[in-house]
């Protein structure tokens, strides 16, 4: 920037590219600062992504086992007549295990609060054994139910004995005669298969996903049936066949809309039309399902389209030279080729169908059920409404169910995923 | 009693296509040369019994109940319904129906018996007519595709006609669902509006939906101004949009400009499963995680966090939308043609001069696109905001505070039981429909702006 001394005419500016000029090296800045910049988004977004699945997972990882109780059950026939089956003083027969399995107990005074120490359900199990061999009558049985919430979290470590007794929801005793059972190695952690096994209930200790997959499975193939054919009808018709005119271009700005409607929207038409008018069953899969399908349509109509386009001239031209009519052209030829795409896209469409949770709530699948729908015109939750419910319960044995839930949920869709990012890779060809 | 009807329509079908079939075989092995292959009058026959049928069913299942129910109502006794709410002329028609089903509770009024036997025998009536409705129908068509089958019929155009409305049909059904949804909602609003006046809906400071439950309960009034439930959705839908349109935007920047092909292959991976994980998901973290974490923040800055602020959910919204922004300007800066680019370099630029100078501002259209979408997106998200956010509308403009939203509203209002008579359930779906003219106006701008920007550089 020096002008030469003699003349007054500017020097022509001397730049050379190891030049270390301070504007280059702050232009140079720049790019660093712009890079760093970028770094820090993605770093943000990653450390979300991981603190969400590592949360999740903390919370998640003790609803996968479950603390049991072995007792030594012995039938009494007092309690339990032959007769009465299947009722009977089932509850007074499990609390008399226990009481013998705690040789500190007062039998009279602290009888409830050692019940307390059982799951509801635990009675149930019992019945459940005799009323399928009444002979175990007047027998002794081992068996093995589950703990109630609280010794549950105790168990697990989720209630802290150092808490004050009045602020905790196991006092004292309590924990003292648990102890008692774990030193007499009556308590074990298996494998909670009744996670799966079970459908829901108001007691965390016994709740399942049964109903819920159940549900969402009914849902999903009513979903699929009515999307797929009817979603690949219409980009066929439009890829191929349509005229290019004012109507072509209407329906697809629409069906490009319709890929962005809020879902909780289509919600409400369920609720309008296939509830109100149409007097469709509440909270039933099949509703669910054609709600689902609605939204999955211009997913699948989107994908399928790119799939076709994806399919190069010649082969149409080839099929044509050789006298295939054009339908015969599309269904024969260019179909097959697109198949793997489209079943990419449906795929993809399907788990977002999966993960919904909004227009399934309005239309009443987040009712309390605790049996698995045999139809899908039977009430029942799905996945993601089951999530829903358990978040909203107090109790805190459903906040590892939830994360629980939300791991399952959270597979289904990466193996969903993963099954359309092998297909893509494996038979997706390029010409 | 439909399966029944839907098995006698398949059954026929496949008849059809056997003997048109062997009929097309018959006259080609007499030696007379057919227009079209012998699968093409198979097809027809198939075809030309399938369709018609199967939308006779369909329409059948859609109109036969309320029809019934219509009739058993019209049948009940001089000036049962008078005097009554739709909600009360509900409940009757519940008990009929499920006496009809056989599920008794009490002992009834021997009119609801009378009517309920009535029913049953509506129905019963009905399924019998529709199985022998569909019985004559196939029977006819089956005939009629029979004698069509000749040498010259053109059973190609025939069945390839068929197929191509029925594919045209379907890319319509898109339209219809459109209109159904327009149609749905405006009907109910409508009702919302002879109820409470249009002005006091979109001007009105209060939202309190509730409805008396005696006539002299003070307070009776539900106050139905939606303006604070929107100011809600816009306080939630900006936090969010802060977080996720920087980082968005620097992670497209950073794709497309600095990443090696190997960080691409990592990062675009993670960036689509974060984009696939549902939103229910993100609003248990946000309860989870974030709200307890914002709170304690709050209270060691001595600053009052509200336990569902608006924070907590904006701010997981904004996690789940930078997926989705960073997608759309990744794309939009990769459409920016080769040469811009090699032109800048050229010149001298440097690599953020090139990015902020010459591809930028070429690619701010599709940018602009792909966040108005995001704003649509926020604006319709309900999950999240069901979980995270507050239900008590307010005033306010504070993030700190707990707002609600459009979507929690819808939601609230109509989990359980609705009945469509009062202003509390109706007025669901006059807030759905603000929100569909929003997010559609919004929608059909960003769509534009995005498709006639591609045709820039096409």
């Amino acid at each position: 920037m020096v002008d030469s001394p003699n003349t007054g005419i500017p020097a022509p500016h001397q730049i050379s590219l190891t030049d270390r000029s301070p504007a280059i090296a702050r232009r140079k800045r720049k790019d660093v600062l712009l890079q760093g910049l970028g770094l820090v988004a993605i770093s943000i977004a990653f450390a979300v992504m991981f603190l969400l699945f590592a949360s999740l997972i903390r919370t998640g990882h003790t609803a996968f086992v479950q603390t049991h109780i072995t007792l030594d059950v012995f039938i009494d026939p007092a309690e339990v007549p032959v007769e009465n089956l299947p009722r009977g003083g089932f509850q007074n027969v499990v609390t008399n295990a226990m009481i013998a399995k705690l040789p500190s107990v007062d039998d009279d005074s602290e009888r409830r609060a050692v019940q307390q120490i059982l799951s509801n359900g635990a009675q149930f199990y019992v019945r459940d054994r005799v009323v399928a061999d009444p002979s175990l009558i007047g027998q002794t049985i081992s068996i093995t139910v589950p703990a109630s919430d609280a010794f549950d979290q105790l168990h697990k470590g989720s209630i802290n004995r150092d808490t004050p007794e009045a602020l905790r929801r196991v006092n004292d005793q309590a924990v003292g005669w648990w102890d008692e059972l774990v030193d007499a190695g009556a308590i074990s952690k298996p494998l909670n298969f009744s996670l799966i096994t079970n459908a829901d209930s108001r007691f965390p200790e016994l709740a399942g996903l049964r109903g819920a997959l159940v549900g969402s499975f009914w849902a999903l193939l009513i979903c699929f049936i009515i999307a797929f054919p009817a979603g690949i009808g219409a980009a066929i018709y439009l890829e191929e066949f349509a005229p290019k005119n004012k109507v072509s271009d209407f329906i697809e700005v629409n069906i490009n809309n319709l890929a962005a409607v809020p879902s909780v929207v289509f919600g409400l038409l369920a609720l309008a039309v296939f509830l109100n008018y149409l007097g469709m069953p509440r909270s039933a899969p099949f509703v669910g399902g054609l709600t689902l399908a609605l939204m999955t349509m211009p997913t699948i109509i989107i994908a399928t389209r790119a799939a076709l386009k994806a399919v190069p001239p010649s082969i149409r031209e080839a099929a044509l030279g050789v006298g295939a009519s054009k339908q015969q052209v599309v269904f024969q030829h260019v179909l097959p080729l697109a198949m793997p795409g489209i079943l990419t896209g449906t795929i993809i469409g399907l788990a977002q169908a999966l993960g919904e949770t909004a227009p399934l709530l309005l239309i009443g699948m987040n009712a309390f059920i605790t049996s698995a729908a045999s139809s899908p015109f039977e009430a029942a939750t799905a996945l993601p409404t089951q999530i829903f419910i358990w978040a909203d319960s107090p109790e805190r044995g459903f906040v590892s169910r939830t994360s629980a839930a939300i791991l399952v949920l959270l597979t289904f869709l990466i193996f969903m995923n993963g099954i359309a990012i092998y297909m893509r890779s494996k038979f997706e060809r390029r010409w | 009693m439909i399966l029944l009807a839907f098995i006698i329509l398949f059954v026929a079908a496949a008849i059809g296509y056997v003997m048109n079939i062997r009929a097309a075989q018959a006259i080609r092995d007499g030696g007379a040369t057919l227009h079209s292959l012998v699968g093409f009058h198979g097809m027809f026959s198939a075809l030309v019994v399938l369709v018609p049928v199967f939308i006779l069913i369909l329409v059948w299942i859609a109109l036969a109940d309320p029809l019934i129910q219509r009739l058993v109502a019209a049948s009940l006794p001089e000036g049962t319904f008078d005097g009554l709410g739709t909600g009360a002329i509900q409940l009757i028609m519940a008990e009929i129906n499920s006496l009809a089903s056989g599920r008794v509770f009490g002992t009834p009024e021997p009119w609801k018996i009378e009517a309920a036997e009535r029913l049953v025998g509506y129905s019963r009536t009905a399924d019998i007519a529709l199985v022998i409705v569909v019985v004559i129908a196939v029977a006819a068509l089956i005939a009629f595709a029979r004698r069509t089958v000749t040498a010259e019929f053109r059973a190609r155009q025939g069945s390839e006609g068929i197929i191509l409305r029925l594919m045209g049909f379907c890319a319509i059904f898109a339209i219809f669902v459109t209109v159904a949804i327009v149609f749905a909602l405006a009907y109910e609003t409508s009702k919302f509006f002879s109820m409470v006046p249009i002005t006091e809906f979109l001007f009105g400071l209060n939202w309190e939906p509730q409805i008396p439950i005696r006539a002299d309960q003070i307070a009776a009034e539900g106050a139905f101004g939606a303006i604070p439930v929107f100011l809600g959705t816009f306080v939630i839908a900006s936090v969010a949009l802060i977080i996720a349109i920087p980082i968005g935007l620097m992670t497209a920047i950073y794709l497309n400009e600095f990443a090696s092909r190997r960080a691409r292959s990592v990062i675009k991976p993670f960036l689509e499963i974060l984009s696939g994980v549902p939103t229910i998901v993100y609003g248990f973290f946000a309860i989870l995680v974030v709200a307890p974490w914002l709170r304690s923040t709050g209270a060691t800055l001595g600053l009052d966090v509200a336990s569902n602020t608006a924070l907590a959910a904006g701010g997981v919204m904004g996690i789940m939308l930078i997926p989705f922004i960073s997608s759309f300007a990744d794309d939009a800066l990769a459409a920016v043609p080769q040469s811009l680019r090699d032109g800048a370099l050229a010149l001298g630029a440097t690599r953020s001069e090139t990015m902020l100078n010459v591809l930028f501002p070429a690619a701010i259209p599709g940018i602009v696109g792909g966040v108005l979408l995001a704003v649509s997106r926020a604006i319709g998200e309900t999950m999240i905001v069901v979980m995270a956010a507050g239900l008590i509308a307010r005033m306010t403009i504070n993030p700190l505070d707990s707002v609600t939203a459009v979507t929690v509203q819808i939601v609230t209002l109509l989990i359980g039981d609705t009945a469509f008579d009062n202003p509390k359930t109706l007025s669901a779906f006059a807030l759905g429909m603000m929100l569909f003219i929003i997010t559609l106006g919004i929608n059909v701008l960003a769509l534009r702006i995005v498709r006639k920007y591609r045709e820039i550089y096409d």
